[in-house]
């Protein structure tokens, strides 16, 4: 494979691993709050993709993105308050399952109203203007992606570390009840962490889908578990190590593809999962603890 | 010289750098009754978590009928952390999971009641017969072990006789009131056929008139089951009604020993507990 | 009131008879057969995920996975030797699974018959080892991990099964076809639609007598707390593999009867929103209850591919169209329901109950007490 093959695939890679990154840091954050795993959050990343096929239809794209962001974080938002908020106090295996309603419940949603025949993802002008740099070219939105996600963590580290409401989710995380005793406002705190999962997840739909072309109903499964993959990879909780697993498994995914082991390349993923999940459970970056007997 | 039945040799048990047990040695022997005692937060529980295997110990061993069942030494990050003295005496690593500790004979209630919740209370004590189930799988499915099924029922039933509760057996085990529940878990704890029992708080929670009656219920069992026992308690009338020695414990080091009258007049126990006075 | 022992088992053998004779008249191709058989297929899977969710507290979601291991071992052993090359067209077959399937179908007049039946458990005990392989790893972990993993599993499992690599044993991703329908037994005495509803009842009736025995105590401990089962004495590892290996062996079983069922199978027939909607039955009939497990069995498959169909179609009233109603729409609706229920309705239809006759006699006296009240009360004030 020539040089310029392989730095083709990279930067394909490296795009994809974005769009991962951004979803896995939606899942790190809930979990790391919540202790819950949101199986429904690739079904959002899923929602956002259509709400741009019908944004991009009727308003010019400058309007359509901020829109779009905005839809899906109020459905983020809404999911919480309605499937999750009420069994705060139930088991745990209720509240995922709960996760996986939802899922299945959205799933349908869209097959209802949009078919489950693929529907054309729109042009996003700017985005897909094409670059030639040597002879490696690709679309604008390849090369921004990496940058995108690179500021975005900047930022929100700099939110949990140095902000108010960053330091409520830092400590909720560490201990749910004991934040609530000391006047945190749980529910804001679960807000804002869904908000932030969810325009992240807006965001990631933007960048994955102008590659991708279509969106079916079922365009939101597997990225989703791939990304919670990558989460886990880096360690559950860490938003910089939830990056890092992005980008491993998006890189990794490309190349397996490139190297025609395609149907693996999904089957990696999890392999990848277990073989963390067996050695290093707490992952890249995450912290360990022992429970009281 | 007779085997001690349990005994606890340099026990540390560290968590990073919190030193919980420090160096803690300490015997029991056959039929008595010995408690261990000390302020909240001495490293009570976690000593019994390490000799009922649920913690393998930083360092140090536990040795049942002068047999060794746990053991460890530094290793890994505790090599450098490690505070404690007596490094290198200990080379073994024994690290058994609880349950074989219980079928060793050392059976053990729970500071925090741990009963199965949403099953009767004829189900919590069948279930520590399990251990002993002679039958397979397979038997066990086709009812082929029937004599075996009635007999553990029956053992079980006399069981919850013993502590009052043969009515209620098959009630939910949470729907039983808090003292019923103590009663309950020890007599979870009989059903394994211990020789050595572990009792965590046993008395937590009660009013001085339960407190009383279940003096004498230990005392009652111990005999009936000839167990020997090791306790740890906050309930003073119950510690020095029933101990035949005690231990006291504070920062996870062992303070003093001695007869309930040795242990009550030992000033360093009194400033643990009350503090010193200001001279 | 608690009726006599004798009396219960009357009731029980004429309820089976009933139910029995009851499938015997019903057309095999009737809808209503077809809706019953995948009810029954379901149940045996859904009570086997109870038996491991529900009981033991582990949440696996690896049904799908070892439901395909059932069916393609099942499908690969039973499909007649003659359509092979048809359904094999692409890469042609292994020989050596060929043959064997030709001694096989050589064999004896008892073997043939009994044949299909032992498919069934092979593809199960095939199920059961992947099972306890992969539990020695995955077991030790927590609750949430432990789905994600054996999520992950049956992904893998899927991804093998339809690989180019494995064309010439499962014919990749072009499935298996011409699969036959269930066996008769007994020299027909039973019928081969009702085949399935006795191998069911027979799978759900052994879930049930473990469940009732010592190790299902174990395993019911082993939901309720770990950390005192094992000062109880229960080797968690030991049983919880045991759950795992079992529960998956039926689960096999299951998809072996699918596999028959279907009589065409490929990868996409188990993706994960098979384990979903296992998932969602046992949700539906209450985590802990093997009745409620087959109950909502059945009543999930009637309704879904029954008459919640009825809002797949456009409904016009006198002339007026009613908005909302056309295809897709009954699975937004179910998912609505289902919703409700692990909203609202945590314990499912049964709770952590079973089937007692007990209750099904006392309820002419439940029926009194909650409405007898209202309509006194409604004559004496007026």
């Amino acid at each position: 494979m020539s040089m310029t093959t392989i730095l083709q695939h990279c930067l394909t890679g490296i795009s994809l691993g974005g769009a991962y990154a951004l979803i896995a840091i939606g899942y790190t954050m809930v979990y790391g709050i919540l202790r819950l795993i949101n199986f429904a959050h690739g079904e959002i990343f899923m929602m956002a993709g259509y709400f741009m096929i019908f944004c991009m239809s009727s308003m010019p794209y400058f309007v359509a993105i901020p829109v779009v962001i905005l839809v899906t974080v109020a459905l983020g938002v809404a999911i919480e308050r309605a499937a999750y908020k009420p069994l705060r106090t139930a088991p745990r295996m209720s509240i995922m399952i709960s996760a996986i309603g939802v899922s299945y419940l959205l799933q349908n949603l869209a097959t209802y109203l949009f078919t489950a025949i693929p529907r054309g993802y729109p042009e996003i002008p700017f985005l897909k203007q094409t670059f030639h740099i040597k002879d490696v070219s690709a679309s604008l939105v390849t090369f921004l992606t990496p940058v995108l996600t690179i500021v975005i963590v900047v930022l929100l580290m700099l939110l949990i570390n140095h902000t108010k409401i960053g330091m409520a989710m830092r400590a909720v995380s560490k201990d749910f009840e004991t934040s609530q005793l000391m006047g945190i406002k749980i529910n804001s705190v679960i807000s804002v962490t869904f908000v932030i999962g969810s325009a992240l997840a807006a965001v990631g739909s933007i960048l994955y889908f102008t590659d991708r072309m279509s969106v079916t109903p079922f365009s939101g499964t597997l990225p989703g578990l791939k990304c919670f993959v990558a989460a886990v990879f880096g360690g559950i909780g860490s938003i910089p190590g939830a990056v890092v697993g992005g980008f491993l498994i998006g890189i990794t995914e490309t190349i397996l593809v490139a190297l025609g082991y395609s149907t693996f390349s999904d089957a990696f993923t999890f392999i990848l999962l277990i073989v963390m999940l067996l050695f290093l459970p707490t992952g890249l970056f995450g912290e360990k603890s022992t429970d009281k007997v | 010289m007779s085997a001690h039945v349990l005994e606890l040799k340099d026990v540390t048990m560290q968590f990073g750098g919190v030193v919980a047990v420090d160096s803690l040695s300490l015997a029991v022997d056959e039929g008595e009754i010995v408690a261990l005692i000390g302020p909240n937060g001495a490293g009570k529980t976690t000593a019994f978590n390490v000799v009922t295997g649920v913690y393998p110990p930083t360092n140090g061993e536990v040795r049942f009928h002068d047999r060794v069942i746990v053991s460890n030494r530094p290793r890994g990050k505790m090599k450098k952390l490690y505070a404690g003295s007596s490094r290198g005496v200990y080379t073994a690593s024994v690290a058994p999971s609880p349950d074989r500790i219980t079928k060793l004979g050392i059976a053990r209630t729970f500071q925090n009641i741990r009963l199965f919740k949403d099953l009767t209370v004829l189900e919590n004590v069948l279930i520590a017969k399990h251990m002993n189930i002679k039958a397979g799988l397979f038997s066990a499915v086709f009812r082929l072990n029937a004599k075996e099924e009635r007999q553990m029922r029956e053992s079980a039933l006399a069981l919850l006789k013993i502590v009052g509760l043969e009515d209620a057996r098959d009630e939910v085990a949470s729907s039983l009131p808090y003292g019923k529940q103590r009663h309950l878990e020890i007599a979870r704890a009989l059903a394994t056929e211990p020789k050595l029992l572990l009792l965590d708080e046993p008395a937590a929670g009660m009013n001085p008139q339960e407190t009383d009656e279940l003096t004498a219920f230990i005392r009652r069992i111990k005999e009936d089951f000839h167990l020997t026992v090791f306790m740890i308690e906050h309930h003073m009338n119950l510690v020095m009604e029933i101990s035949d020695r005690i231990y006291v414990i504070d920062f996870g080091k062992q303070i003093a020993e001695g007869t309930p009258a040795q242990v009550q007049d030992n000033p360093v126990v009194i400033a643990a507990y009350l503090g010193v006075e200001e001279a | 009131m608690k009726t006599k022992k004798s009396t219960k088992r009357i009731c029980s053998v004429l309820a089976f008879a009933a139910l029995l004779a009851f499938l015997y008249l019903l057309d095999p191709n009737s809808m209503t057969m077809k809706l019953l058989q995948k009810g029954a297929i379901l149940a045996v899977v859904a009570a086997s995920m109870n038996l491991l969710n529900g009981f033991t507290g582990l949440f696996s979601l690896g049904q799908a996975g070892f439901m395909s291991i059932g069916a393609y071992i099942t499908a690969l052993l039973t499909i007649p030797v003659k359509s092979l090359d048809g359904v094999y067209y692409a890469g042609g077959m292994s020989e050596g699974i060929r043959a064997f399937k030709m001694a096989m179908e050589a064999g004896p007049a008892w073997l043939t018959s009994v044949y299909p039946f032992l498919a069934l458990i092979l593809g199960g005990v095939a199920a059961a080892l992947v099972a306890a392989l992969i539990g020695i790893p995955v077991l030790r972990l927590k609750s949430d991990y432990l789905a994600i993993a054996t999520l992950g599993v049956s992904e893998i499992i899927r991804a093998v099964v339809s690989s180019p690599q494995m064309e010439k044993i499962t014919n990749g991703s072009y499935g298996l076809n011409k699969i036959p329908n269930f066996p008769e037994m007994f020299g027909g005495a039973v019928p081969s639609k009702v085949t399935p509803f006795l191998i069911a009842a027979v799978c759900i009736a052994l879930m049930v007598l473990l469940i009732n025995s010592s190790y299902g105590r174990a395993f019911k401990a082993i939901r309720e707390d770990e950390t005192a089962a094992e000062a109880m004495g229960v080797n968690l590892f030991k049983h919880k593999e045991m759950a795992f290996v079992i529960s998956s062996f039926f689960t096999g079983v299951g998809g072996g009867l699918l596999a028959m069922y279907l009589r065409s199978i490929d990868a996409k027939t188990f993706s994960i929103a098979l384990t979903y909607d296992i998932l969602l039955i046992i949700v539906i009939g209450g985590i802990g209850s093997m009745t409620g497990s087959v109950l909502s069995a059945f009543l999930v498959t009637v309704s879904k591919e029954g008459f919640l169909r009825f809002f797949d179609e456009t409904l016009t009233i006198g002339g007026w169209q009613v908005p909302l109603f056309r295809a897709g729409f009954r699975m937004v609706i179910f998912s609505i329901l289902l919703m409700a229920v692990v909203l609202f309705y945590r314990r499912g239809i049964m709770g952590t109950k079973e089937f007692s006759w007990d209750a099904v006699f006392g309820l002419p006296g439940w029926f009194k007490r909650k409405f007898g009240r209202k309509a006194a009360r409604g004559g004496d004030g007026r």
